[in-house]
C-alpha cells in the first residue's frame, strides 16, 4: 500500500480509539479535554506527512551535494560549472594561440615564395634572350651573377620555408589538448544532466507529498512565448546539423539562392 | 578606400584582413564589438564595412540597423561574414539592408566575388 494510504490507515485507528473518549468529552462539555484530543488526532494524520516530507528534504540535500554547488560541502573547490568554464576558456586560448601562430607563420613564408617567383620571372626574360644570343659578354657575366644570387637565395629560402611548414603543422597540436579538455567537458556536462534529472524526479515528490498538480505543457508554452517575445534575432553560433535542417542553410550557394529568390 | 572590419574574435578579424590585403585593400581598420564599431563608424569615413553578426555587446544586426538608421551613414555598404545560418537570419538581414552575406567557412574566392559584387552595385 503506499503513503498516502498507510497513513489514512494509521488515521483511522487513531480514531477509531479515540473515538468513544472524545464523544463523552464533548457530550459532557469538556471542552479542554476534547480539544487535546482533536490535537492529537491531527498529530496522528500528519505524522505520516511529516515522515515523507522528512525522507524527501534528506534525499534532497543529497542531490544538492551530488551536484557539487555547496561550496561549503566540496570545502571551498570550484563547482563543476566553474571547472567547465575554465576548460572552455583554456581551449579558446589555445586554439587563438594556435590560429595566430600558424597565420605568423604563413606570413613570414609568403614573402620568401613571392620572392622566387617573382625573380624566376624576371631571370626567365633575361634567359630567353641569351637563348636567342641576343646578350653581350657584359650582359652575360651580370645575368651569371644574377642566377648565381638566385640560387644561393632560392636554396635558403628553401629551407627556411620547410623550416617554417614543420612548425605549422607542429602548431597544430592544440587539437589534442583541447580535444581532451573538450572530452571532459561532455563527461562533467553528462554527470550535471542526470544529477538535475534527480533533482526533477524529486520535484514531482513534493507534488505527490503536497498533493499539488502543476501542468507542465502550459509552463513549457508560457516559457516559450516569453523567449519569442525577448529575443526574436538572438543567434544560435555554427550550425551542426546543416544538412538535415529544413530552416539552416547548408553552405554559400544556398544563401545565394534564397537572396536572390528573393529579389536581394 | 577605408574599411572596417567587426569581429569578436581576433583570429577572424586578422584573416579577413590578410584577404582585403591580398584583394588590395590595404587601409583597414578593426573593432571588436558594435558598441566600438558604431562610433568609430560615425567619426570615421569609412567606405566600408565587413561585420559579424553574434557580438557580445551590439550584434552585427543591431549594428547594421544602426548604420542605416543614421542619416550620414545609411548609404555604407554591409557585407555580414558570419557562422549565422539559419533562413529567418538571411532574410532578416536583407530586410535590415544588408548589401552582401557571406557564410562561415568561406573561402576567398567568395569574399572576393561578394565584394566586388557589392562595389559593381554601388558605382553602377
Amino acid at each position: 500500500m503506499t503513503q498516502a494510504d498507510q497513513s489514512l490507515a494509521e488515521f483511522e485507528a487513531t480514531l477509531r480509539a479515540h473515538a468513544p473518549q472524545l464523544i463523552e468529552s464533548l457530550q459532557q462539555g469538556r471542552f479542554d479535554e476534547a480539544t487535546q484530543m482533536f490535537n492529537e488526532l491531527n498529530q496522528a494524520r500528519n505524522h505520516g506527512l511529516y515522515q515523507e516530507v522528512g525522507k524527501l528534504t534528506r534525499e534532497l540535500h543529497n542531490a544538492i551535494v551530488k551536484l557539487e554547488m555547496d561550496t561549503c560541502a566540496t570545502g571551498g573547490d570550484p563547482s563543476p560549472i566553474t571547472d567547465a568554464t575554465d576548460r572552455l576558456s583554456y581551449v579558446v586560448e589555445m586554439t587563438e594561440k594556435a590560429a595566430n601562430r600558424t597565420m605568423d607563420l604563413v606570413e613570414e613564408s609568403a614573402p620568401l615564395v613571392n620572392f622566387v617567383s617573382y625573380e624566376a620571372q624576371s631571370l626567365t626574360a633575361d634567359w630567353q634572350r641569351f637563348m636567342r644570343r641576343d646578350m653581350n659578354a657584359e650582359q652575360f657575366r651580370d645575368l651569371v651573377k644574377r642566377i648565381d644570387h638566385f640560387l644561393q637565395r632560392s636554396m635558403n629560402d628553401g629551407s627556411q620555408l620547410s623550416q617554417n611548414l614543420s612548425e605549422i603543422m607542429l602548431a597544430q597540436d592544440f587539437q589534442d589538448l583541447t580535444g581532451q579538455v573538450i572530452k571532459r567537458v561532455t563527461r562533467l556536462i553528462t554527470e550535471l544532466e542526470s544529477n538535475l534529472l534527480n533533482l526533477v524526479l524529486m520535484a514531482g515528490q513534493v507534488d505527490r507529498v503536497a498533493g499539488i498538480q502543476h501542468d507542465r505543457e502550459a509552463m513549457r508554452l508560457e516559457q516559450e512565448t516569453k523567449k519569442q517575445e525577448k529575443q526574436p534575432s538572438n543567434g544560435e553560433g555554427p550550425q551542426m546539423h546543416a544538412d538535415i535542417r529544413e530552416d539552416v542553410v547548408s553552405g554559400q550557394d544556398d544563401v545565394d539562392d534564397l537572396l536572390s529568390s528573393l529579389g536581394f | 578606400m577605408k574599411i572596417l572590419i567587426v569581429d569578436d574574435f581576433s583570429t577572424m578579424r586578422r584573416i579577413i584582413k590578410n584577404l582585403l590585403r591580398d584583394l588590395g585593400f590595404t587601409n583597414t581598420a578593426e573593432a571588436d564589438d558594435g558598441t566600438t564599431a558604431l562610433p568609430m563608424l560615425k567619426s570615421g569615413s569609412f567606405d566600408f564595412l565587413v561585420t559579424d553578426w553574434n557580438m557580445p555587446g551590439m550584434s552585427g544586426i543591431d549594428l547594421l540597423r544602426a548604420v542605416r538608421a543614421d542619416d550620414r551613414l545609411k548609404h555604407l555598404p554591409v557585407l555580414m561574414v558570419t557562422a549565422e545560418a539559419k533562413r529567418d537570419q538571411i532574410i532578416e538581414a536583407a530586410q535590415a539592408g544588408v548589401n552582401g552575406y557571406v557564410v562561415k567557412p568561406f573561402t576567398a574566392q567568395v569574399l572576393k566575388e561578394k565584394i566586388e559584387k557589392i562595389f559593381e552595385r554601388v558605382n553602377g
